[in-house]
């Protein structure tokens, strides 16, 4: 474009010049001259007009739209959104908003960007105007923006807003194989069932004209011979009566024992959660670490079920869902949860504002110790160091969270056996540790050697 | 007829197991007084406390024990006064470089990343942008306590994942991480 530009600026400039020369020439005796160079001249000015509004909209377009995508990325993201109103406007078409609605053009907004603070103090109405409207949250300045990433910038928000295609989840591959297998799968049941199905009817049906022709032919198949029932010579032998007694108390002691057992053991319990926190894309897809939600983990008794606030740290910019769906779990699914959060606490994601009216989230608790049993999550995860998925599984993986160990003293006191106690860097226990290791022999302490197995430690 | 009634039967019973081996239900408690506790329990749900919530936020005006008042108010202002006045009150010995790294690893470094230059994983999955490089902007020890305190922008607060402490502990060690970027 520029090239075409220079061209246009030479040319234009030795018309010119060739139709003064001219002028000169002639001036003397031709007054015919001082017209054409009248007219000369108001075509070159109208000329120069057009050139100017063809640059300028030109200037508008130029810019690498591509690499004003990253620089909008890193810069600008955290506030503004292409088609949504965050912490601050949206952008899309921002510089033809401006000069349409405001007159005002790209050197205003140059301005803005490098210093609004600047811009608001000098009294202009417009940037005083926006400042207030969004709640007088100050832009940060960027002045190391040069005049090339601005016009990338700008040449990014000026872009058409693409019509996403909407995939149908069957559309997705994994679903699909896993849909085909279990389609494939009942298919073969089916057909062994109709298979089986019909062997028996053919059985039947040789044996019925074998029978009919058995008849047709006179032929005696002989008495239905008059044998003890089986059951009744069960009952007559003694010896079996009493096998059979021990082994079905055997069975049932073995199946009491089981269920008087399990009783108070939560193990597997999954509730449905009043909102579908799904761990597995939180924990597991984003990496975020388990303690940012439930940081009372590294400090208190309780492992903290976190207050919506939390999730507000990413769900003020995260709105909508756009990770892997499956046939169950949809985006739809998954942006009407996030709809959900936000009437828990009260956000208009419109107006991007909280409006105060707040209703708690009734969560349901999980992992649940009977009041006779004293846990301290510090004590396993500041104190030992262990990873959360020690006792709670792996909760990266769980759509739907569950309880994963048994939660039962036997289960405590097996770990308490078998794990080595954390000494390295642990100076101040040093002394005891060594006199600890050469009492038992051993070298290297577990929690049990340490007194991990004493009753008082957990239930007093 | 007899056919009938066995399979009706086997019909129940096998139900009666299934309907019991539900997941979304908490198992039988043996004596369930010795199971829930007098005392009122956290996150417990009780009549005596407004919205029958145990979790309540701590009355305006008051103070934990241990903590101390932040004066600076959550506006422009307050983030230009704490950027110029407000210091770190531990001293070299007290900070703990160790301690700073792994606070800030599992807070700030999912947006920030772990060496502070914007790109933590939340941000390498698209799915929060624009977090900038500590290297690009203008902070101070002030202006990040500040931001861990009250947030800024998009960012949310993180005094209640962080105390008092922790959270200086955190600032120094965005500072260690812009020195080395820069």
């Amino acid at each position: 474009m520029l090239l075409l530009q220079v061209i246009f600026i030479t040319e234009y400039f030795s018309f010119m010049k060739k139709s003064y020369q001219n002028f000169e020439d002639n001036s003397t005796n031709n007054m015919k001259q001082v017209k054409y160079r009248k007219f000369s001249l108001r075509f070159l000015l109208t000329g120069l007009l057009f050139f100017l509004a063809i640059s300028a909209s030109l200037h508008a377009q130029d810019g690498d739209p591509d690499k004003g995508k990253a620089l909008f990325n890193t810069n600008c993201a955290a506030c503004h959104s292409l088609d949504k109103k965050m912490t601050g406007p949206a952008l899309r078409k921002v510089e033809q908003r401006l000069a349409d609605d405001q007159g005002l053009d790209r050197e205003w907004l140059y301005a803005w960007i490098r210093n609004s603070a600047g811009l608001i103090k000098s009294g202009d109405a417009y940037a005083n105007q926006v400042f207030n409207e969004y709640g007088g949250a100050a832009m940060t300045a960027f002045p190391q923006l040069s005049d090339e990433d601005l016009a990338n910038i700008l040449a990014y928000t000026a872009k058409e807003k693409e019509i996403k295609v909407i995939s149908t989840p069957s559309g997705d591959d994994g679903i699909e194989t896993d849909g085909g297998s279990g389609v494939s799968n009942n298919l073969i049941l089916a057909a062994l069932g109709i298979l089986f199905a019909l062997l028996a009817m053919g059985l039947y049906m040789v044996n019925k004209t074998l029978r009919r022709f058995a008849e047709a032919n006179n032929l005696d198949l002989g008495p239905e011979t008059n044998r003890k029932p089986l059951w009744k010579s069960f009952v007559e032998n003694q010896f079996l009566i009493l096998v059979t007694a021990i082994f079905f108390l055997l069975i049932s002691g073995y199946y009491a024992y089981g269920f008087l057992m399990q009783v108070g053991v939560d193990q597997g319990y999954q509730p449905i959660q009043p909102i579908h926190f799904s761990h597995k894309i939180h924990a597991g897809d984003n990496e975020i670490d388990c303690k940012y939600c439930h940081s009372s983990a590294r400090v208190s008794k309780a492992s903290g079920i976190p207050s919506l606030n939390i999730c507000m740290n990413c769900h003020k910019s995260i709105y909508e869902y756009n990770g892997a769906t499956t046939a169950e779990y949809d985006k739809a699914f998954y942006d009407g949860e996030i709809k959900k959060l936000y009437a828990a606490v009260g956000w208009d994601d419109e107006s991007q504002k909280y409006t105060g009216e707040s209703s708690p989230v009734k969560w349901i608790r999980i992992h649940n110790l009977p009041d006779f049993a004293y846990f301290n999550h510090s004590q396993p995860v500041s104190v030992a160091g262990l990873q959360c998925q020690t006792c709670h599984g792996p909760v990266e993986e769980m759509e739907i969270m569950y309880q994963y160990s048994p939660l039962t003293m036997g289960w405590c006191i097996n770990c308490h056996r078998e794990t080595n106690i954390k000494v390295k860097d642990n100076g101040y226990y040093e002394k005891i540790h060594a006199e600890l290791s050469k009492k038992y022999g051993v070298d290297k302490l577990t929690a049990a050697q340490m007194g991990g197995l004493e009753c008082g430690k957990c239930h007093y | 007829m007899k056919g009938l009634i066995k399979i009706v039967v086997v019909t129940v019973l096998i139900g009666s197991v299934y309907s019991c081996n539900d997941k979304s239900k908490p198992n039988y408690q043996y004596f369930p007084n010795m199971y829930k506790s007098v005392g009122y329990e956290t996150y417990g749900e009780y009549e005596v406390f407004p919205g029958e919530q145990e979790a309540l936020i701590p009355p305006s005006g008051t103070l934990p024990r241990g903590y101390s008042l932040y004066e600076y108010p959550n506006t422009n202002e307050g983030y230009d006064m704490a950027k110029q006045d407000s210091k770190n009150p531990l001293d070299s010995t007290q900070i703990d470089l160790v301690r700073g790294k792994e606070l800030y690893d599992i807070y700030c470094g999912i947006c920030h990343g772990n060496k502070g230059k914007g790109q933590g994983k939340l941000v390498k999955n698209e799915k929060i942008l624009g977090v900038p490089s500590y290297g690009t902007r203008d902070v101070t020890e002030g202006s990040i306590y500040h931001v861990i305190y009250y947030g800024i922008n998009s960012m949310g607060s993180y005094s209640n994942q962080l105390n008092e402490e922790e959270r200086w502990q955190v600032t120094a060690y965005v500072q260690k991480l812009k020195a080395e970027i820069n």
